[in-house]
């Protein structure tokens, strides 16, 4: 066996900057999908066909189809089309696309825990469908769903690395650069070990969170 | 546009090879989900501290960079080597089987424990209440999570592409770089995905609508495009939803 801790040590200032674009990536990726997730369940519920029809095939199409694929699609084709966009911007818009379409499952979910009566009280109150949404079933739906959507912080982290596909210096991309250059491979496994380091405290908090909101 | 010769010398073998190593790591997946599974309803704490920590450690891992990993990191350290195929099933696998061992926990968790009782009182041992009470009850619950995490296994695969194993997404991003063409060849990616999710998914619905009539449950009627998938396979995966 041979390892060498100098790399290591080495390879630690370009980790951090990693871990800085892992961040960025990770928190805009999270603003996209928790919004545009949101989206997606309110729009599956419209009772207008035109609308409903496209969304769910849009939205069963993007999760039926591996992220690494889009990232080379939003990288490689849609510049043919229209923008180009950074590796970074990329892996934001990728994540953030891509997970919608998962955290539009745990909204849904939520706005069918609402109970009907509910929605009969906001027709009582005469309240207009818009006021009906936003007073009424979003706040009570979203307060439920608060834990699961936060399992998916956690996958978008884990999935990240993903982006050093398309040139994105994340974690994974900074090791695989310093790998590369320096023909070693002890830079995996630091990024192996923070990602246990960031990702199990972080779901050990997130089920005692559950715990407190869920009952 | 694609050349037919394109199409024979790489595209088509890089299907076969997706095809490959999705069944190859998914049997891979179940071999390891059973034991660990059973194993994490054990009575002996250590037995269950030991299989959880199997479970807690892949989960928090990133696939891909576990990959990397036993792809770059064991040989070298480890004086050996293999085929870039064999890292790849193997990280796929290891990773899965944790997702799965889970399922499996929970679904054993599901089965009553008058069940366990009865079969004590008939003098079973603990492999035979296994093998003839609570396995056969807790599989059908366990067939629509497998078949969220085999979709998520599916798409898992295209990870292998940047270990340079040549599977389809290997392909497509060769013809990228020799033939300078993207947009048909990603979008032929997408929907070739789409389409072995949708196969996939069809057929773990026969096998769960088969599992249920085996032990008298009346399966539910599905339509043919509805509610592909209800939950998402990462919900089971991180233990909130999918299996109860």
């Amino acid at each position: 066996m041979n390892w060498n801790w100098s790399h290591v040590d080495d390879f630690m200032p370009l980790f951090w900057d990693g871990v800085e674009l892992t961040l960025k990536a990770l928190l805009f990726g999270t603003l996209i999908a928790f919004s545009l997730g949101l989206v997606w369940a309110v729009a599956q519920r419209s009772e207008k066909k035109w609308i409903r029809w496209p969304v769910t095939v849009v939205t069963e199409f993007i999760r039926s189809t591996p992220l690494l694929v889009q990232l080379f699609f939003l990288f490689y084709v849609v510049p043919e089309w229209g923008p180009s966009m950074s590796p970074l911007t990329t892996g934001i818009v990728g994540l953030g696309l891509h997970y919608s379409t998962y955290t539009s499952e745990v909204y849904r979910a939520g706005i069918e825990g609402v109970p009907a009566g509910q929605w009969e009280a906001a027709t009582a109150l005469s309240l207009s469908k818009r006021r009906t949404w936003t007073a009424v079933i979003l706040p009570q739906a979203v307060r439920r769903v608060i834990p699961a959507l936060g399992n998916y912080v956690i996958i978008m982290l884990k999935e990240s690395p993903q982006m050093a596909a398309i040139g994105a210096l994340d974690m994974l991309g900074q090791a695989q650069g310093y790998s590369q250059a320096t023909f070693t491979y002890e830079a995996i496994s630091v990024v192996g070990v923070a990602f246990i380091v960031i990702a199990y405290p972080a779901s050990v908090l997130l089920r005692v969170l559950e715990r407190r909101l869920v009952r | 546009m694609m050349s037919s010769e394109f199409f024979g010398n790489w595209f088509l073998p890089g299907v076969w090879i997706t095809v490959q190593v999705t069944l190859l790591s998914a049997a891979l997946a179940f071999v390891i989900a059973f034991p660990i599974g059973v194993l994490r309803t054990s009575r002996l704490w250590i037995v269950r501290f030991l299989a959880g920590a199997y479970f807690e450690i892949f989960r928090s891992t990133s696939s891909l960079v576990f990959m990397f990993w036993i792809a770059f990191t064991v040989p070298p350290v480890f004086n050996i080597s293999f085929q870039p195929m064999f890292a790849g099933v193997l990280a796929l696998g290891i990773t899965y089987g944790a997702y799965a061992s889970e399922i499996v926990r929970g679904a054993l968790a599901a089965v009553p424990p008058a069940q366990r009782e009865a079969g004590i009182a008939l003098n079973f041992t603990p492999l035979q209440r296994l093998r003839r009470i609570e396995l056969p009850q807790a599989w059908p619950e366990m067939i629509p999570p497998f078949n969220n995490l085999l979709i998520e296994l599916l798409k898992g695969t295209s990870l292998v592409s940047l270990i340079a194993v040549g599977d389809m997404t290997f392909a497509g991003d060769l013809l990228r770089l020799v033939k300078n063409e993207s947009a048909p060849i990603y979008t032929l990616l997408l929907a070739l995905y789409f389409v072995f999710a949708f196969i996939l998914t069809r057929g773990m619905r026969l096998l769960e609508r088969h599992a249920k009539k085996r032990i008298g449950q009346t399966p539910e009627k599905t339509s043919l495009f509805g509610g592909m998938r209800s939950k998402s396979a990462i919900d089971a995966v991180t233990g909130t939803g999918g299996a109860k």
